[in-house]
């Protein structure tokens, strides 16, 4: 039992409804927003840390013993992920608080990040499979305010789309549940762990497990990302950088915490799926970056190309791999906010978003331009920088199983991720300056200063690896042992 | 009774695909209303003894009861569906008076600005 379990999703909706009160109070609910943020980063450390002398930490709602209750567990994997998702947060509050304009700012603005990040701290904490799915749809109603907020006519149309493919997700997640409950008759996690491995996956869990699977790839984009290029690449920039951040991984965390922990007795079936969905994200995702010249569109392949990447992690399941997985889930979720900060701030600067408009831009701003070429070592591995470890380790584990196919596709998915931002980068910094210094955009701290906190979280997390990995070891060893997860859950205390 | 309401599941997710697939906005909204409604009742019949006659309450005297987990999710999200619905109308809403059409098809016409 520890109270502070549950804050890092309390403390957001609690900032998020006084906002409501405040409206015009601009500069407070910014400093508020950012010191919640900072706060749910010293909670999560303060957990994780705890995590390894004291082991999983939960708390009960009024004292609903699980498996009848709600319960909030807290293990290293969702922990490390609120922490993260705390930082990112923060640092896109940053690059907001001087891109996002005032008219935003007084439509809630603010109080929808804090709903978002509630939901998505909520999805990785919770122990219930129904909290998932209300955490899941806190999230989601958040991300539709903020991807219609602005009403422009791009954006509402995408909206539409947006929100009509995700009605129909969470319908196929609504009816996994039921009958998943129809079939095992719990909702508690770790107790339909315990169920599944008592009685066996029969056939008829495995098609459940499929329908779950369908659900997850709908939101993480694996395979069924169709919806995900338009919707990410109108909204602003801060938005679309929390977007590309936090909501495809709440969708590869479920998938991960699902297939761990439920169906991982049948992998010959289920973990083919996720094999073969993998690997046609990782070709599609390819094919996307290189054949657009729409630096956003670009980007957002990219998000694409790593959801790929992290469930080849998934698919093969070896504790290399895992470990490999949930490192380059850390690493991608500081690189992709990064990424799209900066082509957010390379779009505000030209104001255009097509890479053969723009050109010689390393001699207008040189500090975009280093951190862009630092970010596009970091996404295609180059050591000694944050996606090198993952990278590594997920090869490992490819190896060791000996699946080929994937351990090629993975790697020359890296080479189309370097080839996709190494053409941005010639074509946007390098060549002849087009902008005169005269008419040149003058270059905010406010834009500088979050990308500028991200480059140094991307060579630290590198660097750092040595210092980090006992987190991310013991995370991945709790998701290859779900009893220790059960016990956890389902001990009194 | 767990046959006919899964017979009017399956009758509700047709219809919804139905209006989900056409081409007026106002419709394909009615549908995801109806698509959760279909869901609803999916998780009701998976409860159990929808028609022993029993009140959802565990006594000492009581010999059977009803599952009363099902009502609550239902009721959760019901909550939710109607949030969903609202905000989709008033997306619809706004880009009708942006367009001037309810049309789906005159939509993917918009030009990016």
């Amino acid at each position: 039992m520890n109270n502070l379990v549950v804050l890092p999703m309390v403390i957001p909706v609690l900032a998020g409804i006084l906002f409501v009160f405040f409206r015009n109070q601009i500069k407070l609910q910014r400093w508020i927003s950012f010191i919640v943020m900072i706060g749910n980063i010293g909670i999560a450390a303060y957990l994780l840390h705890l995590n390894q002398i004291a082991g999983i930490q939960r708390i009960d709602f009024s004292g609903w013993m699980p498996p009848f209750g709600i319960s909030f567990v807290a293990d290293s994997f969702a922990l490390i992920l609120v922490l993260l998702t705390s930082l990112v947060a923060a640092i896109c509050l940053i690059y907001a608080f001087s891109s996002i304009g005032e008219a935003r700012e007084k439509m809630y603005f603010y109080s929808f990040v804090n709903f978002l990040v509630a939901g998505v701290n909520g999805s990785f904490l919770t122990g219930d499979l129904f909290n998932l799915y209300v955490c899941f749809e806190i999230m989601l109603l958040a991300s539709y305010v903020l991807i219609a907020l602005g009403g422009e006519k791009v954006q509402l149309r995408e909206s539409i789309k947006y929100v009509l493919i995700n009605v129909l997700s969470s319908w196929f997640f609504l009816v996994a549940i039921a009958y998943l409950y129809g079939a095992i008759g719990t909702l508690n996690m770790a107790h339909i762990s315990e169920r599944i491995a008592e009685s066996g996956q029969t056939p008829l869990l495995t098609v459940i497990s499929i329908v779950f699977l369908t659900v997850f790839a709908l939101k993480a984009g694996l395979l069924l990302y169709f919806w995900l290029p338009g919707s990410y690449s109108i909204a602003p920039t801060a938005v679309a950088a929390l977007f590309g951040a936090l909501l495809t991984k709440v969708g590869i965390y479920a998938m991960i915490r699902v297939f761990t922990l439920f169906f991982y007795h049948d992998p010959s079936i289920t973990h083919t799926f996720i094999t073969v969905l993998a690997a046609l994200t990782l070709i599609g995702g390819s094919i996307g970056a290189v054949a657009y010249k729409d630096i956003r569109l670009i980007v957002t392949y990219n998000v694409v190309i790593a959801v790929g990447f992290i469930l080849v992690g998934l698919a093969v399941a070896t504790p290399e791999a895992l470990e490999g997985s949930i490192y380059y889930l850390m690493h991608d979720m500081i690189v992709k906010a990064l990424l799209f900060l900066l082509a957010g701030t390379m779009i505000s600067v030209t104001g255009t978003t097509r890479i053969d408009e723009m050109s010689g831009l390393i001699r207008n701003y040189p500090l975009l331009g280093w951190m862009f070429f630092i970010v596009m070592l970091s996404l295609a591995g180059v050591p000694p920088l944050s996606g090198f470890i993952g990278k590594v380790l997920v090869g490992q584990g490819t190896i060791e199983t000996g699946s080929y196919i994937l351990l090629a596709l993975a790697f020359l998915s890296s080479i189309f991720v370097l080839y996709s931002l190494l053409r941005v980068f010639l074509q946007c910094f390098w060549g002849e300056t087009i902008i005169s210094s005269e008419d040149e955009i003058p270059m905010k701290n406010g834009w500088m200063i979050p990308c500028a906190i991200l480059t140094i979280g991307t060579i630290v997390l590198g660097l750092g690896a040595e210092f980090i990995f006992p987190y991310v070891s013991d995370a991945a060893n709790t998701l290859l042992n779900p009893s220790d997860y059960i016990d956890a859950v389902l001990t009194q205390d | 009774m767990e046959t006919l309401t899964t017979i009017l599941t399956g009758v509700l997710v047709s219809v919804a695909t139905y209006l989900i697939l056409s081409r007026s906005v106002l419709r394909v909204i009615l549908g995801t209303a109806v698509l959760s409604h279909a869901a609803h009742l999916l998780i009701m019949s998976m409860g159990r003894g929808l028609k022993s006659g029993e009140v959802p309450i565990l006594t000492d005297e009581a010999l059977s009861y009803v599952d009363p987990l099902p009502q609550a999710l239902i009721l959760t999200s019901i909550v939710i569906s109607f949030a969903v619905t609202a905000i989709l109308l008033v997306l619809a809403y706004r880009t009708y008076r942006e367009t001037g059409t309810d049309n789906l098809f005159e939509w993917r016409g918009i030009k990016d600005e």
